[in-house]
């Protein structure tokens, strides 16, 4: 078995589940149960991006998502659940409209995903350990060290126009907005969590 | 039998239109969030894969993606603290409920 078979059967099977589980989330009608096919999901989605030679995000997604996304989630459940399984179902009539539009939209989606074609400079480097993108990569592609970047040229130029070499691109001021937003959104959301129940015991 | 960029695409498409219907079809608020999650899931996927397959874009892919991941854990914060004040107003998660700014 040649490592190519081997990765296509790996990754329709991974697709397999992380598609099937995504569609649980959609279909079934408890919370919980949504919860459950939801964090099957992401963790199919992690196993795509090890199939993608991209351990770190990988990494990071079963950690940031399945460790702490989900649990917030499921905490929010039992928070907000009148009864251990509440139900609100849609009427058939918004499943039917949701279901239409649904294969619709995935539908026009494939068929310009298909007839696309892409023409990347060179072909994509395998999925192997020696060039997988690792932390200390991204690390260093976040200080904007040169040797991090690949030396390939920006594609998305009209096929007349001279694609301007690439130069090394520093991510460190993003990150560091990201952080500074991320702990600001955290103090917002415990400070909205809080306030109500305060308000709350001082009206009973 | 090898997988192109186009298979992981289409995974990707399939991810976001699971989360627009769950975004439209669920009543409950938590429900909503939880289409949100695949939404950002699925272009995660498109930017890694991306990330794999377009040599010029193998750092920014993945960047990009732990940035989303990062913006989906705080989106997930505020909107729990908003559906749980709301819990608090009106004893239900039904995002049908939520009609006092109707015009």
């Amino acid at each position: 078995m040649s490592t190519n078979e081997l990765q296509a059967i790996l990754f329709y099977l991974v697709a397999a589940i992380t598609a099937l589980c995504a569609i649980g989330v959609v279909v079934t009608q408890h919370i919980v149960r949504a919860a459950t096919w939801l964090l099957f999901t992401l963790a199919g989605t992690a196993g795509v991006f090890f199939l993608l030679g991209a351990d770190f995000v990988a990494a990071i997604q079963i950690l940031v998502y399945v460790g702490g996304t989900l649990v917030l989630v499921v905490f929010g459940v039992m928070l907000t659940a009148q009864s251990p399984f509440i139900s609100l179902r849609a009427s058939a009539a918004e499943w039917a409209i949701g279901t239409v539009v649904g294969f619709l939209l995935f539908g026009m989606l494939a068929v310009s995903l298909y007839s696309a074609n892409w023409n990347f400079p060179e072909p994509g480097q395998t999925a192997s350990p020696k060039n997988s993108m690792n932390s200390v990569v991204l690390g260093e592609s976040l200080l904007g060290f040169e040797e991090a970047t690949p030396a390939a040229n920006m594609t998305g130029f009209p096929p007349g126009a001279a694609p301007p070499s690439r130069k090394a691109v520093a991510y460190l001021l993003p990150f560091e907005i990201v952080s500074v937003h991320l702990l600001v959104v955290l103090i917002g959301a415990a400070y909205l969590a809080r306030a109500r129940r305060r308000r709350q015991a001082t009206s009973t | 039998m090898t997988v192109t960029l186009t298979h992981y695409l289409v995974l990707g498409a399939l991810l976001f239109v699971c989360g627009a219907l769950c975004m439209a079809l669920k009543r409950n608020g938590i429900g909503v969030l939880m289409g949100v999650e695949l939404v950002l899931n699925g272009a995660n996927v498109n930017f890694v894969a991306l990330a794999h397959f377009n040599p010029a874009f193998a750092v920014e892919g993945q960047i990009f993606a732990l940035f989303v991941i990062v913006m989906a854990a705080a989106e997930a914060a505020i909107a729990l603290a908003i559906v749980l004040n709301f819990y608090n107003n009106h004893l239900s998660v039904d995002v049908d409920t939520a009609e006092e700014l109707k015009g």
